[in-house]
């Protein structure tokens, strides 16, 4: 087997990383040529370390030192495993999209279902015609990754004024112990159109793995979109997730995010507001224990007047887990009448729990009302005692506080079914605190 | 029989001796008056018996049912049956009082080996409890106690006083806030669970409070002591002469 080591800031060896997967790698010999040139970014860049601004807290040289070499295709075994998890994880009535190891598993998936409301295609055959997908406005080195070694992904596009009739959830299943898997998905969401797009990453046995996502999404005029990230990958995994979002004009767009799985785990979230009167909504839950590092940053950019964006997000680190929310909030000049707030709270249960906050407001405009506000503590001993003193064990008068802590950022989704089913995960999180 | 037996009980706080040496017998069936000045011991007496961290017992016992309460968590003091209706409700947001309310019972009925409420019973219970103590049901929905008046946090607490059914009820200055009419519904909510097989310590300032809630027992505490022990009578002579004399006498 090959050992793939990604290059260090020791300047050790060039990894084979990219070459001995290139062969498995979808595309036109065209887009090798795109790929080729994203591995190079990715190579001159290394993975992300402290000194880089963005990366501070999540310095990846040092928590993950090097990027696992790209998953064998799954055996039936493999597949089965996924199958059973698919059905522990699928959110009922939902249109199930299922990627193993970053692959596609049709037979796992609603595609026939789906097909009467939206249009689907892989990655795999997008990228036989077009490289388009492996660019994005903004480039690092995990992103640059992603491009170099995307496997595969799903390309979704719903019609303008189509009313989706379930909500589209993608499962992302690993199945791969020690191997790397590489997802690139697009959402492209048409005027008027209303679309709940649920994301879901699990392990089915596998351990120790990396997880590199990055999903691109556009938002057409009008439309009503929620979209729920939930992240429970195994404790030893890593995760590292970049979304890009564009959003019209008019348009309410719902994001809520949750973190209860990964030993390392970062999404990043760029995120513009393109077209006016729009509203949006970025809340995030991190749920962390043990060693966990859990890293939320968005980047909400105000380009055009006259929209809202709201972010709530709450931390719950136990143990000596690290918990980082990294807020910028960018008004453009042109960008007048922007309403940008930010809310982020951190619940500490432990004396060696950490919680980074970084809150950047970058604004160029005049009239705004942008404002953020950061809180830390731990739980209030006097709430602890009233529910003890009224025979709840101090576990489980805990969790009850716990998971008050979090609702506030879980209220912001709106569908009953999906808040139950992410109520339901941060419980499992709360029964596996030792 | 005695229920609660508090013997030669000391306790500290930061370094500070707050009670020397308390003794109380609180009979099965009898409802016990604490009477005493600002900073006599009150209601540092009702956080120990409740099971409060922060308070060091440096001497003396306290026996529920014959058993050694000090060795108990708080919240199997509260499965055993002790309840502490407090003198300052909490605010829980984010907490519905319902789920509230299940959890607790629940959880003490599971630490007494005891079927766990079905939703039906549980609701039909709550539904009858609240309808005696004229609480509206869209209370029971907001976050414990989250936004309440100070007369609907003390109904709140006899609420739970009545699903939870303790053998030992201690009222932490119930009267505290609450004017006459507020009073009198909480009043007639703790009356309304008198019984044989239940004792109350009832804490309070003033006599107000046991003109509503008649005491078989008055005790009066001054500097961590009980300095006198008296039928009922004893409230009202209290009332007009004062805890001017029981401070000289501690």
């Amino acid at each position: 087997m090959n050992v793939a080591v990604a290059k260090t800031g020791k300047g050790r060896a060039v990894s084979d990383l990219f070459t001995s997967a290139e062969g498995r790698l979808p595309g036109s010999p065209g887009i090798t040529a795109v790929r080729r040139e994203a591995f190079e970014t990715y190579e001159r860049l290394g993975l992300p370390h402290r000194r880089i601004e963005e990366w501070k807290y999540t310095d990846l040289r040092a928590l993950v030192g090097e990027v696992l070499p790209l998953a064998a295709a799954p055996d039936a075994a493999a597949l089965k495993r996924a199958a059973d998890a698919v059905k522990a994880h699928a959110i009922d009535g939902a249109h199930k999209l299922v990627l193993v190891d970053s692959v596609l598993a049709a037979d796992l998936s609603d595609v026939k279902a789906l097909a009467s409301e939206a249009g689907f295609k892989t990655l795999r055959e997008t990228l036989e015609k077009d490289a388009d997908l492996l660019k994005t406005a903004t480039v690092d080195a995990v992103i640059a990754l992603n491009a170099a070694m995307a496997t595969d992904g799903v390309v979704l596009s719903i019609a303008d004024g189509v009313q989706l009739s379930a909500p589209i959830q993608i499962i992302h299943i690993a199945t791969a112990a020690s191997a790397s898997a590489f997802s690139r998905s697009q959402v492209a969401v048409g005027k008027g159109a209303r679309a709940t797009i649920v994301e879901t990453f699990v392990a089915a046995g596998a351990s120790a793995y990396q997880v590199n996502d990055a999903v691109i999404v556009s938002v057409g005029d009008n439309a009503d979109v929620a979209h729920i990230r939930l992240m429970d990958d195994a404790p030893d995994a890593v995760n590292v997730t970049s979304h890009f979002v564009t959003i019209g004009a008019n348009v309410k767009y719902n994001f809520f995010n949750m973190t209860t799985g990964a030993a390392v785990s970062r999404l990043q979230g760029f995120i513009t507001l393109a077209g006016e009167g729009s509203e949006l909504s970025a809340n995030g839950v991190n749920l962390l224990q043990k060693t966990e590092h859990g890293d939320t940053t968005l980047v909400v950019d105000h380009a055009v007047p006259n929209c809202v964006s709201r972010e709530v997000f709450r931390a719950v680190i136990d143990d000596r887990a690290h918990s980082v929310f990294q807020g910028r909030i960018i008004v453009r000049p042109d960008a007048q009448k922007t309403d940008g707030k930010m809310m982020t709270r951190a619940l500490l249960l432990s004396d060696e729990a950490e919680a980074d906050n970084k809150p950047e407001l970058e604004i160029f405009a005049d009239d705004v009302s942008c404002g953020h506000g950061a809180t830390a503590g731990a739980l209030d001993d006097s709430l602890l005692f009233y529910l003890k003193a009224r025979g709840l064990p101090e576990k489980q008068a805990q969790a009850l506080l716990i998971q008050a802590f979090v609702g506030e950022a879980i209220e912001q989704i709106a569908d009953d079914n999906l808040r139950e089913h992410v109520i339901g995960i941060a419980e499992r999180w709360l029964e596996r605190r030792s | 029989m005695a229920l609660l037996e508090v013997k030669d009980l000391q306790v500290r706080v930061e370094e500070r001796e707050i009670l020397h040496g308390l003794t109380l017998t609180v009979n099965e069936g009898e409802i016990h008056a604490i009477m005493g000045p600002n900073g006599s011991g009150k209601s540092t007496l009702s956080h120990v018996i409740a099971g409060k961290p922060g308070y060091e017992v440096t001497g003396g016992q306290i026996l529920f049912k014959g058993e050694d309460l000090l060795e108990m968590a708080a919240e199997e003091r509260a499965a055993k049956g002790v309840f502490l209706a407090f003198q300052y409700p909490v605010e829980i947001p984010g907490v519905a009082t319902m789920n509230f309310l299940r959890t607790a019972l629940n959880a003490q009925r599971k630490a007494r080996g005891e079927e766990e409420f079905s939703t039906p019973d549980f609701l039909r219970k709550v539904r009858e409890v609240s309808k005696s103590l004229n609480i509206p049901q869209d209370m029971l929905k907001r976050g414990v106690n989250v936004g309440f008046s100070g007369g609907e946090k003390k109904r709140n607490e006899v609420l739970q006083m009545a699903l939870f059914e303790p053998s030992l009820c201690i009222l932490d200055e119930m009267d505290s806030g609450l004017d006459i009419d507020a009073l009198r519904i909480a009043a007639d909510g703790v009356n309304a669970l008198r019984s044989p097989k239940r004792s109350m310590v009832v804490i309070t300032h003033y006599q107000r409070l046991l003109n509503y809630i008649v005491p078989d027992v008055v005790h009066v505490m001054s500097k961590g002591r009980v300095v006198k022990s008296g039928g009922k009578e004893l409230a009202l002579e209290l009332e007009a002469s004062g805890y001017a004399q029981f401070e000289d006498a501690a």
